[in-house]
């Protein structure tokens, strides 16, 4: 964006014919006591039920934002920006599977069910990142012939309600992710609410029609790292060694459960931080509980580090990747892929300001709109309607969803290249410097102009 | 590969005209498994020395016959599809986890999540059954000879449970449409869980379960359980039911 000119307190309006800011009446809005909390009081006190959601943590957390890269200068020699390759490519699961994936972007799409979201929602998932070269997974409600047919690399989430859980589909995956927990909700089982538990959705998931869907949370065939072992060891048996099996985590003690997911024999470890998105879930559950992704991802590698699995096992971190900066200082800290999810709903459509009027409706505005547990999506991505569905466009979707995986690739690929990288592998925490003595803290990494890490011995 | 051996050409076995035998003691799982997985319709296999080994004849595909001559360890004839498989002996966790199709027999004790998230197919245990006997099940048909163990049923979405002797505590919790018929006590029904009438549908049904676990029980001798559906839907005045 070009500045033409600043502009200057005479330009501004006269303050009478301005609108009146609530401060200059005198009016003072408590800390403790916003006009959020105040509305989800009385919203309390009239239902007597707690507040469902979707979408991730709302609250401001120290994240990806409070880092900065140092670039190249006199000690490091940076590349040619237009003219030096710098290698996005990852493979993902050559621990024990002998056929891992091999993506040409690491910007993968998260674990999101047919049923929370629109066929085509998921179709469109599926195109925009097979035509770039990444994955898509499925979620808590099996998977669809239209995402199989549309996606070149399908991760089959194997959770802990099994719904729709079957071995053809399982030897058809190219990727096996056992879900003990999402960052939206670490220690919650899924949920969907009976408007979205549509004919279709509830033969998939053996359910009747209408139910309100609460899932399970524990795994109903092993409890603890030591089962979990041997049930990695049973899909392995099931598909010959071939299919590699990832392990994914909310972040809430990354550190320990990344070593228990490697002592398992997991291939690659997703750790999902608190921002990471949910299609319904108690907002008191995804405010209070888990850990912000960047407080995570140190935990994690160290995890790796210690056990000299670090890049044997990929690490995939999700959870408020939103742009190419957030890819490269994720990468820096040690991840091998990322995932997105409401970063991909939105580039599909989902909150575009040219549904305002509908969103109003609905009591919400572009930006804001979380209820994807009501079905009622104007963009037709987090719905079973017929016709709010049919307003998306698969194809048209999954190009823009193409696009914004590309720029993010590009993006990631710019801020390696000024570093001195030849590959987003090559980033390393040394790239990086904190802005806040909590992401400096959090994230292992310097105070910016200071040697100093809180807490680093 | 392990090199599998013709041991038994005549064998009683009336599906195939050979027996294809695997020692346990000489060969590792992985090569059971994959030449279970690449086995045709008819064939019938042996296994021996299983040794409480994990994950025994999981991911079957094919209309087989398969014997394990001993006990198994977790996840014995996980997701399996359409063949057969007779345990001579106990099972360990999640026997048939996941099952889909075909039927699979243990003569002895299953332990716990016995048939846990079973679709389709028949599960019979002549012995006892642990913890969470047929959890989330899913379609899948389960006939146990003897006791259950706490929270079996816990989520059962479909299918039918029959238990010819004793339930354990917390049965049927948060049931959906499945149905469960015991001929002994129940120690405690779980959260949404009731008995409910006999009726002769059920008795029809329930017959055809014995008879295809091979049991001679009386379908007159069992109650049956099932979900009082008065949690599937949010509301306020049930937080006190769970």
């Amino acid at each position: 964006m070009t500045i033409i000119s600043l502009p200057q307190d005479s330009a501004l309006p006269a303050a009478q014919d301005r609108p009146q800011d609530i401060a200059e009446l005198g009016l003072r809005e408590s800390a403790t006591f916003d006009r959020a909390t105040i509305a989800d009081i009385q919203r309390a006190a009239a239902t007597g039920v707690y507040d469902i959601r979707g979408w991730g943590a709302k609250r401001k957390v120290p994240h990806f934002d409070d880092l900065l890269f140092l670039g190249a200068s006199m000690s490091r020699y940076p590349l040619e920006g237009y003219r030096e390759k710098c290698d996005t490519d990852v493979v993902l699961g050559d621990r024990h599977a002998s056929r891992p994936l091999h993506l040409q972007t690491p910007v993968t799409i998260a674990g999101m069910s047919f049923g929370a979201l629109s066929a085509n929602a998921k179709e469109a998932l599926g195109r925009g990142a097979s035509e770039v070269g990444t994955s898509t997974t499925t979620g808590d409600g099996g998977m669809t012939p239209e995402e199989r047919g549309q996606s070149k690399h399908l991760v089959y989430q194997y959770l802990p309600s099994r719904y729709g859980m079957n071995p053809d589909d399982l030897r058809k995956a190219d990727a096996i992710e056992i879900v003990l927990g999402q960052g939206a909700k670490p220690g919650g089982g899924g949920m969907l609410l009976g408007q979205k538990i549509t004919e279709r959705v509830a033969g998939m998931r053996t359910l009747p029609v209408g139910i309100d869907q609460r899932s399970a949370s524990r795994h109903p065939d092993w409890t603890g790292p030591d089962d979990l072992e041997i049930k990695i060891g049973e899909l392995r048996e099931i598909t010959d060694w071939k299919t590699p099996i990832y392990v994914k985590i909310g972040a809430s003690r990354p550190y320990y459960d990344t070593a228990l997911a490697v002592k398992s024999g997991a291939d690659v470890v997703v750790v999902d931080g608190m921002q990471g998105g949910t299609a319904a879930t108690q907002q008191v559950f995804i405010e209070n509980v888990g850990i912000p992704t960047l407080a995570a991802i140190p935990q994690a590698v160290q995890a790796l580090q210690e056990l000299g699995v670090h890049r044997k096992v990929q690490l995939i971190v999700s959870g408020g990747i939103r742009t190419g900066a957030d890819v490269a200082k994720a990468m820096a800290l040690g991840a091998d892929a990322v995932a997105i999810g409401t970063a991909a709903l939105i580039a599909l459509g989902d909150n575009d300001p040219r549904y305002a009027a509908e969103y109003a409706a609905l009591g919400s505005a572009a930006g804001f709109y979380d209820d994807f547990q009501d079905g009622r999506d104007p963009a037709g991505i987090t719905t079973q309607d017929p016709e709010l569905s049919s307003r998306l466009d698969p194809v048209a979707a999954g190009k823009r969803l193409a696009n914004y995986l590309r720029v993010l690739t590009m993006e990631a690929q710019t801020i390696a290249r000024a570093c001195g990288k030849s590959h987003l592998h090559n980033l390393e925490p040394e790239d990086l410097v904190a802005l806040t003595i909590e992401a400096s803290a959090m994230a292992r990494v310097p105070l910016a102009g200071t040697s100093w890490i809180p807490g680093a011995m | 590969m392990v090199t599998l051996t013709a041991a038994d050409t005549t064998t009683a076995n009336t599906k195939s005209e050979s027996a294809t035998s695997v020692d346990l003691a000489d060969s590792p799982v992985r090569d059971l498994n994959q030449a279970l997985h690449h086995a045709e319709d008819g064939q019938s296999w042996t296994v021996e020395n299983p040794g409480g080994k994990h994950s025994l004849a999981v991911g079957i595909n094919a209309d087989v016959t398969v014997t394990i001559e001993g006990h198994t360890g977790y996840y014995a004839a996980g997701m399996h599809q359409k063949g057969d498989v007779t345990i001579n002996g106990n099972a360990g966790v999640g026997l048939a986890e996941n099952i889909m199709s075909g039927r699979v027999h243990v003569k002895g004790d299953a332990s716990q999540s016995a048939a846990a998230t079973g679709h389709g197919g028949l599960v019979v245990i002549d012995g006892n059954a642990g913890a969470r006997c047929g959890i989330s099940m899913k379609g899948v048909d389960i006939v146990v000879g003897g006791n259950i163990g706490h929270m079996s049923a816990f989520m059962a979405q479909a299918g039918r449970l029959v238990v010819c002797g004793d339930a354990g505590d917390a049965l049927g919790d948060s049931i959906y449409e499945a149905r469960i018929y015991v001929k002994g006590t129940v120690a405690s029904l779980g959260a949404d869980c009731i008995e409910k009438p006999m009726k002769l549908e059920h008795l029809d049904e329930l017959g055809g379960l014995l008879a295809a676990a091979g049991r001679a029980d009386n379908p007159a001798d069992f109650k049956r359980y099932g979900s009082a559906r008065n949690l599937y839907h949010f509301s306020v005045h049930n937080s006190t039911s769970y």
